[in-house]
């Protein structure tokens, strides 16, 4: 654990939906260099805090504070200039594109003096990236769609790297990978730490959660049930705590 | 050095497929109907100038497929363009003929990109719908009648000129394709349409405007359409309601035989030249066969059904 100032506070932070209360009184701050894991059960507001997070929704009251500063997201692109980036669940890769064109999707370098694409200069530096990360790709060249699925989450974990400069949200990142594969996607998380980034994973594996985060924080309904250090606490409570059931 | 090299890689089966074909095609009719006159320069530079609209209009269709929309409507573009560029020129000089021209081409793609990208209806019924739309335009616009070209520096700008000896529509399909070419492949536009048409929900969380890229590239087939139709008046020195009602089929086919996908993501503008020129080709080469319109159609029908499948093969449609 870091004695430096949180990269991001969330301050009461509620959320209604129409009269439906999604999320209620919501606060954390997430440090550099640290992992906090978010589980809940199915319906307990992830998502949705992920969403207000990423700025894709706005919450109905309490603040938001980058480096101890109030900010407003207007939308998704927004939070993501002010250095937070997610990785997605479906990873949001273009599946027929090469491997630097999705690292540098949306936000491709270009050369003078006709600003046509600097397609070697994004391949040298994916290429740079992918070894830094030791995310094991045959090429920078590689199609997405010729990739493993362990190596296409290694894409999208390393393009919220190259890009993030306070924060990466990981939305259940190993969900659809086999045992080999988590263990190297698990090993990429850790090596974030060392980037002085802050990291927020929702994960459904406790197993997982203990292996990764510093701390855990549990949703119930929309509620905030309680936040515990992984070192002193144990998958029993917070199980309990998911459920509600003592 | 690194680049050839990846590039070598690139040239896989699939993506050269068009190539082959188009090869084999050649080398048939070059034997076959070698005492016909088939590889005569004449009409070998003939096939490529009957071929120039078609080329240019597969260019804009790369495009919209590519974004994974379609655009049916292209070949009532045509005829619009076609007519409103020759009617201005009644009175009028080459300019305003051109900007008419294309003008026309560009409103339609505008309209149909309007309710595509913001009313987010789909392209296919849009431009279905469009293309009806148009062609009834065409019609009523001169009451069936065509509309003669007198304007000789339109015509030889568009149609018969020549400069350094090489025609202008091969000066146009040449320019056409090459900056095509370097749009689709080299700017950041040609790889937002790309991620577009691959996974539009990838390219908006990354911050690319969906709707303006497919705003974007209906407009471009649109324009595309309106030179094709210039370019079909400048050759034929008259503009009627006909002109590209039969091309829709033509370069569809063109553009798919050409390695493009057709639910977007992937494609080529050298692959489409080709495709253009392959069925330009077995145009050409059909008649000089002597095969009767009908047997021409049914011919031409399996061939292209045959070409399809075969470069659809392999890929994920």
């Amino acid at each position: 654990m870091t004695t430096s100032e949180p990269a991001l506070m969330l301050r009461n932070i509620h959320k209604t939906f129409g009269g439906l209360v999604a999320i209620q009184d919501f606060s954390l701050d997430l440090f550099p260099g640290s992992v906090v894991a978010l589980v809940g059960d199915n319906g307990a507001g992830k998502s949705t805090l992920v969403k207000i997070i990423s700025g894709v929704h706005r919450p109905t009251s309490g603040e938001i504070r980058l480096d101890g500063k109030t900010v407003k997201f207007t939308d998704a692109s927004s939070a993501r200039s002010l250095g937070i980036e997610v990785v997605y669940q479906d990873l949001a890769l273009a599946d027929e594109q090469p491997v630097y064109m999705n690292l540098f999707l949306g936000r491709e370098l270009t050369k003078k003096p006709f600003g046509l694409l600097d397609k070697e200069g994004m391949r040298r530096a994916s290429q740079a990236l992918v070894d830094d990360l030791n995310v094991r790709i045959p090429s920078a060249a590689s199609t997405i769609r010729d990739l493993s699925g362990g190596q296409r989450q290694g894409i999208a974990i390393a393009r919220a790297t190259h890009w993030a400069r306070k924060l990466v949200l990981l939305d259940e990142p190993t969900a659809a990978l086999g045992v080999a594969e988590t263990a190297r996607v698990e090993d990429l998380v850790r090596s974030l730490r060392k980037r002085d980034l802050a990291i927020l994973i929702i994960s459904h594996s406790l197993d997982q959660v203990f292996r990764l985060a510093d701390r855990v924080c549990v949703l119930r309904r929309g509620e905030q049930v309680g936040i515990r250090e992984t070192r002193h606490t144990d998958q029993n409570e917070i199980i309990s705590m998911i459920t509600g059931v003592r | 050095m690194f680049q050839l090299i990846s590039n070598l890689r690139q040239l896989n089966l699939e993506r050269s497929l068009i190539y082959f074909g188009f090869l084999g095609i050649f080398l048939f009719f070059a034997v076959v109907l070698h005492d016909d006159g088939f590889l005569t320069t004449r009409n070998l530079t003939n096939i490529v100038l009957q071929t120039a609209p078609i080329t240019v209009m597969a260019i804009g269709l790369v495009f919209v497929l590519s974004a994974g929309e379609i655009d049916l409507s292209f070949g009532s573009t045509v005829a619009v363009s076609a007519l409103t560029a020759a009617v201005a020129m009644q009175n009028s000089t080459m300019i305003v003929g051109v900007l008419v021209g294309l003008g026309a081409g560009i409103a339609i793609g505008a309209f149909n990109g309007v309710l595509v990208a913001y009313f987010r209806l789909p392209s296919f019924l849009v431009t279905l719908a469009t293309m009806g739309l148009f062609a009834g335009i065409a019609r009523s616009f001169t009451n069936l009648r065509s509309i003669p070209v007198i304007n000789d520096s339109f015509t030889g700008f568009f149609g018969s000129g020549k400069l350094f000896m090489v025609p202008s529509l091969v000066i146009w399909t040449i320019v056409a394709v090459f900056i095509g070419h370097i749009i689709y492949r080299n700017t950041r536009f040609g790889a937002h349409v790309l991620a577009v048409g691959d996974n539009a929900r990838a390219a908006q969380v990354s911050g690319i405007k969906v709707p303006r890229i497919k705003f974007a590239v209906l407009v471009l087939c649109g324009g595309m359409a309106g030179l094709a139709g210039l370019l079909y008046a400048g050759r034929l020195q008259a503009a009627k309601y006909t002109l590209g009602e039969t091309d829709l089929m033509t370069v569809i086919a063109a553009v798919i035989v050409g390695g493009t996908a057709l639910y977007g993501g992937k494609g080529t503008v050298i692959g489409a030249l080709f495709g253009s020129l392959l069925m330009g080709m077995l145009n050409n080469g059909l008649i000089l066969m002597g095969l009767a319109v009908s047997d021409q159609m049914i011919v031409r029908g399996i061939i292209i059904l045959v070409a399809v499948s075969v470069s659809l093969r392999g890929s994920r449609y």
